[in-house]
C-alpha cells in the first residue's frame, strides 16, 4: 500500500474547472495558444506540471490514476507532478476525435486504450527530447528522457520537461513509436500515489450535485410511478404558491417538475402536486406475470440458438438418469450512491450539461437528437460519478430530462436531482432472467449432455435495438457462447427467446454473466454432485484444455485451502471470465439455526496486465461486495406495473457489520496466453453467487436456484 | 431564520421550518460537502456532528438545534484541515467513488472521539453507513489505522 503526501494534490476534474469555462483550440493553434498542449493528451507547463487528458469517466474505478499511469510510462515524466482532467467532450467532435472514444462500460477503459495511450505518451517523449537534441545540435538517439529531465550523458546537459515543452509542442508528432516491453515498466505495476483519492477524502465540490453556477435553479422531479405510462393532467396552481417555486413544467410524455430556488422547495412542492397519470401499460403486471411470460419463453420451440455441440437432444434422449431444473434471477437495481442528477443550460446558440456521465458522446448525441441541435453545440462538461454501475452510460434518461427541463427556462441554468425514491422506481434494472437447465448421464454418472435454455428482458431491446439481430440478443447467452463457455462437454446447447415489458433493464455491473455466471456455475455443482466427483476437481477436469483458467482455479483454491476449511464451515467454488480477465472464487460460510454467515471470500483474478495493484484489489473488493449484497438481499419486484423498492429500507445492502474476510491474489499472465488485456471492473462480481450458493449446499443439503439468499428457509 | 453554529461560525440562514439540517448545510450555508443519499436516514452520506456526536442530518428538523449546539461537517472536521481520519483514508486509499466517504469519515471520527481503541468489532457494529462501491474492509482498516496513530500521539 502506498502513502502519498497527506495534500490536497491539485485535481482538474472538480467544480473550478467547470467555472473556468472551455478551453477551445484547434490542433493548429494548439501551441500558440498557451495552454501547454503538447499533444491531445499531455499538457505541460512552465513549472514542469504535467496534465494528462482522460477520455473515459471516473466512476470510482480509480481511471483518473490507471490511465494517466499509462501515458506516464512512455513519458518518463515525474508522477508526482502529474494531474488529471477529462478531455472535453465537444472539442473531440471539433478536433476529429483526437481522444478516440469516451464510452465507459464493459470494464473497457484500461483493456482498450492501454495501446494508444502507451503510445501517446512516447510520442510526446520523443518530441520533448527531438526539441532538446536540436537545442544542442546532437542526434535524439544520444539524449534519454528520464523524471521530467531530458539529459544528454555525453556532454551532462538537461533540461527540464516544462523548459521545452512549448516548443516541443510545434514538432511534427511522430508515428508508431516503439513501446517499452513489459517487463521493462517501472510505473505500471506499482499502486502508484493516487490522483483522485485525496478531493473525496476531503470533499470538495467535485460531483454533480455540487454544482453551483450563478443565477441556477433547482428542479425536483416527478416520474410517472408505473414506468413507461404518462402525464395526463397535472394542476400547478394547487403548488405555485409554495416557496421559492417558480415553474411547473411538464418533462417528456412521462413526468413533471418543479423548478424552485432551491431543492429541497422544489422536491416539496413536486411531491404535493396532483398529477393524473396514465399507467395502463402497466396493469396487472407483477413478478408472477412476468415469470410465467418467461416460462413461456423457457418453453419457445423457436429458440434462438447460440451454441451447439454434437447433438444434445440425442445425447439427452439415451440418458439413465437426467438433472431437469429452472433457476430464477430478480430485477435489481442501480443504487448509485449519488442518485441521478445534471445540469443543463440551454440557450439558442448552444447546450451546456454539467453531467455524470459514463458516456460523455452518448450524452451529447441524446440531447442533440432529443433538441433536434446539432451535436457541436452541445458542451458536456464531465463530472466525478457518484457510482456508475451501468446506470449513467446507454441510459441518458436523467440528461435528456434535465435538458428538457432548462429549456423551459432559458438562459438559466437548472440542476435536476431525483429523489432516492425516483432513482430505486425509474431505474434501467439488471434483467429478470430464468433459465432452464437440463444434464443427461448414463448409468454410471457419466455427463453425456448439458442443454440450458434462457428467458428474460433483452437490455438491447430496451436500449440498443440496433444491437438485435433479427430480434435475437445473443447478449442474453454470454457465458454460455463459444466464446465463453469454458467447459469442455461432449455435448451442449443454449438457446434463448427473449420476452420484453415495460420494465426498462439495463446495464448492470456484470451485465448478462451477473446472471449467467451464476447459472452455469450453479449448475456446475449439480452436474459434480450426480457424478460424485469434488467441484474443484470437475473444474479442473472440464478445463483440462485452458491452462490460464486452471492456473486462476488452481490459485483461489490454494489461497482459500480448498477441501479443508475450519470446522462447522463449508465452501464453494465458482470460476467465471469476464472481459479477458478471468476470476475464480471460494465463499467460506457457516449456517447456524437458519442464519447464514460469509466468513471469507478467496479469490483469485487474472486480467493478463495489472496497472495499479492497489485499484485492481479495490474493484475486485467492490465486486464481491456488490455480488455479495445482491445474492444476499437483492430483489426489485413489480405488482400492478410499479416498481415496489423504494428506498435502502426496503432494498437492502450489505453493511459493513457482514462484510466477510477478502483476500484477493492478483495473477497476472503477463501475456503467456496472449496480447489482450483483461478488464477489472466487473469480473468480481460474476463469480460470487454461485460461490456462495455452491457452500451453501454442502452446509444446509439445499439448492437455491432462485435470489436473493433472503427469500429461502436455510433451517436444515 | 435559524441561527446555528456551524464549523465554529454563527450562521443566521433562511431556513424554513422543518427544512432538514441536511439541506440548510448544502443550500443555505453552502457546505456541500454532507451528501443526499436516501433521505430517511438508512445511508448516512449525510452524517455530520452535533455536539461531537454522529447524526444523520437529513432526518433533523432545522428547528430541532438550538443556536449554542456545535455543528461540525467535513468541511471543518480537521484543526489544520487534517484529521488523524482523512490522514488515514489517504494512506489507505479507501475512496472508491467517494459520494459516501465524507459521511463515512464523519462517523468513523465521532466514533473515535468515544471510543479511542474501538476495535474491529465495535468498528463494524457502529458504523451503519451504506457504501455501492464496496470501501467497507478499507474503512474499518483506516479507522483501525487512525486510532492506532492517535494512541501512538498521546
Amino acid at each position: 500500500m502506498n502513502t502519498p503526501a497527506p495534500t490536497r494534490r491539485q485535481f482538474l476534474f472538480g467544480i473550478s474547472a467547470v467555472a473556468g469555462g472551455l478551453l477551445v483550440g484547434l490542433p493548429e493553434s494548439r501551441a500558440q495558444t498557451g495552454h501547454g498542449e503538447v499533444t491531445a493528451w499531455v499538457v505541460i507547463t512552465p513549472d514542469d506540471t504535467v496534465t494528462i487528458r482522460v477520455a473515459r469517466s471516473d466512476m470510482g474505478q480509480g481511471i483518473f490514476t490507471a490511465l494517466p499511469m499509462l501515458v506516464a510510462e512512455e513519458l518518463e515524466c515525474d508522477w508526482a507532478k502529474v494531474r488529471a482532467e477529462y478531455a472535453d467532450t465537444n472539442e473531440n467532435l471539433t478536433r476529429d476525435k483526437p481522444w478516440g472514444d469516451m464510452v465507459t462500460s464493459t470494464s473497457i477503459s484500461v483493456r482498450a486504450s492501454q495501446e494508444y495511450l502507451r503510445q501517446a505518451g512516447a510520442q510526446a517523449r520523443e518530441m520533448l527530447i527531438a526539441e532538446a537534441a536540436a537545442r544542442w545540435n546532437v542526434t535524439p538517439v544520444s539524449c534519454r528522457a528520464r523524471g521530467g529531465i531530458v539529459s544528454h550523458a555525453a556532454s551532462g546537459r538537461a533540461l527540464r520537461f516544462g523548459a521545452l515543452a512549448a516548443a516541443a509542442a510545434r514538432r511534427p508528432i511522430p508515428e508508431n513509436v516503439p513501446l517499452k516491453a513489459p517487463s521493462d515498466w517501472r510505473l505500471i505495476g506499482t499502486s502508484a500515489a493516487r490522483i483522485e483519492a485525496a478531493p473525496k477524502v476531503f470533499a470538495e465540490p467535485i460531483f454533480a450535485t455540487d454544482v453551483d453556477l450563478p443565477g441556477m435553479l433547482h428542479a425536483a422531479v416527478k416520474n410517472c410511478p408505473t414506468i413507461g405510462g404518462s402525464v395526463v393532467a397535472f394542476d400547478h396552481a394547487a403548488v405555485a404558491g409554495l416557496p421559492g417555486v417558480r415553474h411547473v413544467v411538464q418533462v417528456g410524455k412521462d413526468a413533471v417538475a418543479v423548478v424552485a430556488d432551491s431543492w429541497r422547495q422544489a422536491n416539496a412542492a413536486v411531491e404535493a402536486l396532483p398529477v393524473t397519470w396514465d399507467e395502463s401499460i402497466g396493469t396487472g403486471v407483477s413478478n408472477a406475470t412476468l415469470r410465467t411470460l418467461f416460462r413461456e419463453g423457457l418453453a419457445d420451440p423457436a429458440a434462438a440458438i447460440g451454441h451447439r455441440i454434437d447433438d444434445v437432444g440425442a445425447s439427452l434422449g439415451g440418458a439413465a438418469q437426467i438433472i431437469d431444473v429452472e433457476y430464477e434471477a430478480p430485477f435489481l437495481a442501480h443504487a448509485t450512491m449519488e442518485p441521478q442528477v445534471c445540469t443543463a443550460k440551454v440557450t439558442a446558440e448552444r447546450i451546456d450539461l454539467w453531467a455524470p456521465t459514463q458516456n460523455g458522446e452518448g450524452t451529447t448525441n441524446t440531447i442533440a437528437r432529443v433538441m433536434q441541435r446539432d451535436a457541436a453545440q452541445i458542451f458536456v462538461h464531465k463530472l466525478q460519478l457518484g457510482g456508475g454501475f451501468g446506470r449513467r452510460g446507454l441510459a441518458q434518461d436523467w440528461a435528456r430530462q434535465s435538458v428538457q427541463i432548462a429549456a423551459q427556462v432559458p438562459g438559466v441554468p437548472v440542476r435536476m436531482l431525483w429523489s432516492r425514491e425516483e432513482d430505486f422506481t425509474h431505474d434501467y434494472y439488471r434483467p429478470m432472467v430464468l433459465a432452464r437447465q437440463t444434464a443427461g448421464f448414463d448409468a454410471q454418472g457419466r455427463l453425456l449432455g448439458w442443454k440450458v435454455r434462457i428467458s428474460g428482458s433483452s437490455i438491447a431491446a430496451s436500449l440498443a435495438p440496433f444491437w438485435l439481430k433479427e430480434g435475437v440478443d445473443n447478449a442474453l447467452m454470454d457465458g454460455f457462447v463459444e466464446e465463453d463457455m469454458p467447459y469442455a462437454v461432449a455435448s451442449f446447447e443454449v438457446g434463448v427467446a427473449r420476452r420484453d415489458s415495460h420494465i426498462p433493464v439495463g446495464f448492470w455491473r456484470g451485465v448478462n454473466l451477473s446472471q449467467n455466471g451464476w447459472f452455469r456455475e450453479a449448475f456446475l455443482d449439480e452436474i459434480a454432485a450426480m457424478r460424485k466427483i469434488d467441484p474443484y476437481l470437475l473444474r479442473r477436469e472440464l478445463l483440462s484444455e485452458n491452462p490460464r483458467a486452471l492456473a486462476t482455479l488452481d490459485a483461489a483454491a490454494k489461497l482459500a485451502g480448498w477441501g479443508k476449511p475450519p470446522a462447522g464451515r463449508h465452501q464453494g467454488i465458482a470460476i467465471v471470465e469476464g472481459d479477458n480477465a478471468w476470476c475464480a472464487q471460494i465463499a467460506e460460510i457457516s449456517v447456524t439455526d437458519g442464519r447464514l454467515k460469509v466468513h471469507r471470500i478467496s479469490c483469485a483474478v487474472d486480467p493478463n496486465f495489472v496497472v495499479h495493484p492497489d485499484i485492481t484489489v479495490q474493484q475486485i473488493e467492490g465486486g464481491i461486495v456488490q455480488g455479495l449484497a445482491a445474492a444476499l438481499y437483492g430483489e426489485v419486484t413489480v405488482e400492478d406495473g410499479r416498481v415496489q423498492q423504494t428506498n435502502f429500507h426496503n432494498y437492502r445492502y450489505l453493511r459493513m457489520e457482514e462484510m466477510p474476510v477478502i483476500d484477493v491474489a492478483l495473477v497476472p499472465s503477463l501475456g503467456r496466453y496472449g496480447d489482450r488485456w483483461g478488464g477489472v471492473g466487473e469480473t468480481g462480481l460474476p463469480p460470487l453467487a454461485p460461490a456462495l450458493t455452491n457452500a451453501i449446499h454442502p452446509a444446509t443439503g439445499k439448492r437455491l436456484r432462485s435470489l436473493p439468499i433472503s427469500n429461502h428457509d436455510l433451517r436444515v | 431564520m435559524a441561527s446555528l453554529n456551524i464549523n465554529g461560525e454563527i450562521r443566521d440562514l433562511d431556513a424554513e421550518p422543518g427544512t432538514p439540517l441536511l439541506w440548510v448545510l448544502r443550500e443555505q450555508a453552502g457546505l456541500t460537502g454532507t451528501k443526499y443519499g436516501c433521505g430517511i436516514a438508512q445511508c448516512g452520506a449525510c452524517t455530520v456532528h452535533v455536539d461531537g456526536v454522529a447524526v444523520r442530518s437529513c432526518s433533523i428538523p432545522v428547528e430541532a438545534i438550538a443556536p449554542d449546539q456545535r455543528i461540525v461537517t467535513i468541511e471543518g472536521l480537521g484543526k489544520d484541515g487534517l484529521h488523524p481520519v482523512q490522514q488515514a483514508w489517504l494512506e489507505l486509499d479507501v475512496p472508491q467513488c467517494g459520494y459516501c466517504q465524507s459521511g463515512m469519515i464523519m462517523a468513523a471520527a465521532a466514533l473515535l472521539a468515544e471510543h479511542p481503541d474501538p476495535g474491529p468489532d465495535l468498528i463494524a457494529g457502529e458504523i451503519t453507513n451504506i457504501c455501492r462501491c464496496g470501501t467497507y474492509s478499507r474503512v474499518a482498516a483506516a479507522i483501525a489505522q487512525a486510532a492506532a496513530t492517535r494512541a501512538g500521539k498521546s
